[in-house]
């Protein structure tokens, strides 16, 4: 007679600093071994795509923002992105490279604070204070551009809110010309530790096979050994002009999916340089009437312009039938959005694809047997945001 | 690609705004989809997107819309099935894995229910929440008692 072995129940989170938000999940333990991991999600779900069929395409863009908010820039182009498509709008290449680095600057933004407490989470406290000195230069540019630190909404349908402030490549520079130092200041801190290579090698393994066929894209992905990145497979916002490599690991655990993280980081400072020698003059949105806003200055001096603005404002436009799907490569992954519209000003069916949400799908399968740290490696390892599961 | 698609028998092949997109009859759904999959030269490998959009007024209600992608062609498709009120539909977590989640999305925002699903229950609402909040006849500001 076999006997039934009897596993304790544990209740990780949802107020737990270590899951990154919100997140509950339910263990089974045998000992100190994950039997069984159940996560449960919802506790930050404001119905965002709920919200995104009552509002019209100009507000929707606030509500990107406060997906992943740790890469606000890169939400609002993959939707921007989405109702350009629909509307078939070409951005003018002023906007594009803003746009790239804008979006370049975020995936920075994001890898530093997940650098920052996933190594907090295993115990090496002083690369966060590291990694947030340099993210707080990132959140000044943004402000600088927008007024806003976390949610800048600045990029908009059509182009950008508006053009770069005084003063602005200046400080872009700076952080550009410093930055591969600060990497490698990580790098020395952490590759060749001992205490972190005991806490990430082989640990939350995923094979090549199985992050393909559960979706996973990102670092989760490339961490695994698929070379695949969006912003090369289907280039958007110009991304084709610039010259960059796709690290990608092999063994498809923690500490490949750092090291994948950590290159990222290289390769967006290379992409910006670039884009700081490309930056053409010229304007900054697209002449669409329909959903474009007059310029300021003429909102200001001209009634033709303000009745103009009030209108679009107020959400008196129409949109083109149809339906569009369009993605970018954000920090975590395949950020997409898809949208149905019914030829009105508010979308009929306004659809997020969060990558944080597939990847977290595979956390049980990759802390199947491992130990309760490790749990919390691995977490800080896929790189979550709830916000963005959650929506 | 196309050509490959369209030798499938009775689906409707055309070009949308960004991709090609397939509409298929809900019965011949997995079929077409585990074609998708396991045809060589096609090769659809990733799930990008499962999600359900509501229409009241038509009858079948519901449509269910795939994105699926596949890696060597570097192509994305969409696969649209009308869905009855009421009716289920074939889960594909037996093809991709990753559709686990995001068909317990569809069945807590829009109440379709998946045949041979490993586990099929809400997951962004509460277990006890008794309505589907994405269907078009659920109020924006909620529902009191709920």
């Amino acid at each position: 007679m076999s006997e039934q072995k009897k596993f304790m129940t544990l209740n990780m989170g949802p107020q737990h600093p270590a899951t990154h938000g919100v997140l509950k999940i339910i263990l089974e333990l045998d000992g100190e071994v994950v039997h069984r991991a159940i996560p449960v999600i919802g506790h930050l779900h404001r119905g965002v795509e709920k919200l995104g069929e009552a509002r019209t395409y100009i507000q929707n863009i606030v509500y990107t923002d406060r997906l992943d908010y740790t890469s606000a820039m890169i939400n609002n182009l993959a939707y921007c992105l989405a109702v350009e498509k629909l509307m078939g709008i070409e951005v003018p290449e002023r906007a594009k490279v803003i746009r790239v680095i804008m979006s370049e600057l975020s995936r920075i933004a994001a890898h530093l604070i997940w650098l920052a407490t996933h190594a907090l989470d295993i115990g090496a406290m002083t690369l966060y204070f590291y990694c947030f000195r340099e993210r707080e230069k990132i959140l000044d540019m943004w402000e600088m551009v927008s007024g806003q630190r976390l949610t800048p909404s600045y990029i908009r349908i059509g182009g950008v809110l508006s053009d770069l402030p005084n003063g602005f490549m200046d400080r872009l520079k700076s952080f550009v010309d410093t930055f591969d130092a600060y990497v490698d200041e990580y790098d020395k801190l952490l590759t060749k530790n001992p205490i972190w290579i005991a806490r990430t090698k082989g640990v939350g393994v995923i094979s090549k096979e199985d992050a393909i066929n559960w979706g996973l894209t990102g670092p989760a992905l490339r961490g695994s050994g698929v070379k695949f990145d969006y912003r090369k497979a289907q280039p958007y916002s110009g991304y084709e002009e610039y010259e960059f490599d796709i690290p990608v690991g092999s063994a498809g655990d923690n500490y490949d999916r750092y090291l994948v993280r950590l290159e990222e980081m290289r390769q967006s400072n290379r992409i910006l340089k670039q884009a700081i020698k490309k930056l053409p003059e010229g304007p900054i949105k697209a002449h669409v009437p329909e959903i474009v806003f007059p310029e300021k200055e003429k909102v200001l001096t001209n009634i033709e312009a303000l009745i103009h603005q009030f209108k679009i404002g107020c959400g008196n436009f129409s949109m083109p039938k149809g339906e569009v799907y369009a993605s970018v490569e954000n920090a975590k992954g395949e950020l997409g959005f898809y949208i149905v519209s019914d030829g009105s000003s508010k979308p009929y069916r306004f659809r997020i694809k969060s990558s944080c949400f597939i990847n977290l799908s595979a956390l049980p399968e990759m802390v199947k047997g491992s130990m309760i740290a490790d749990v919390v490696a691995v977490i800080g390892s896929i790189d979550i945001v709830l916000g963005e599961i959650d929506r | 690609m196309k050509e490959i698609i369209s030798s499938f028998a009775g689906v409707e092949v055309y070009d949308g705004i960004d991709c090609i997109t397939v509409k298929v009859e809900k019965d011949k759904l997995y079929d077409f989809l585990k074609f998708l999959k396991t045809n060589e030269s096609l090769d659809f490998n990733m799930i990008v997107d499962i999600t359900a959009v509501d229409y009241p007024e038509e009858d079948p209600r519901f449509e269910m819309v795939y994105h699926v992608y596949s890696i060597k062609n570097n192509v994305r498709i969409r696969v649209k099935s009308r869905v009855k009120e009421g009716d289920s539909v074939d889960s594909a977590t037996s093809l991709w894995k990753g559709a686990e989640w995001l068909e317990r999305e569809v069945y807590d925002m829009f109440g379709i229910r998946f045949n041979n699903h490993p586990d099929l229950r809400r997951i962004l609402m509460t277990d006890d929440f008794k309505y589907h909040p994405l269907r078009k006849d659920f109020p924006l500001q909620g529902i009191e008692e709920s």
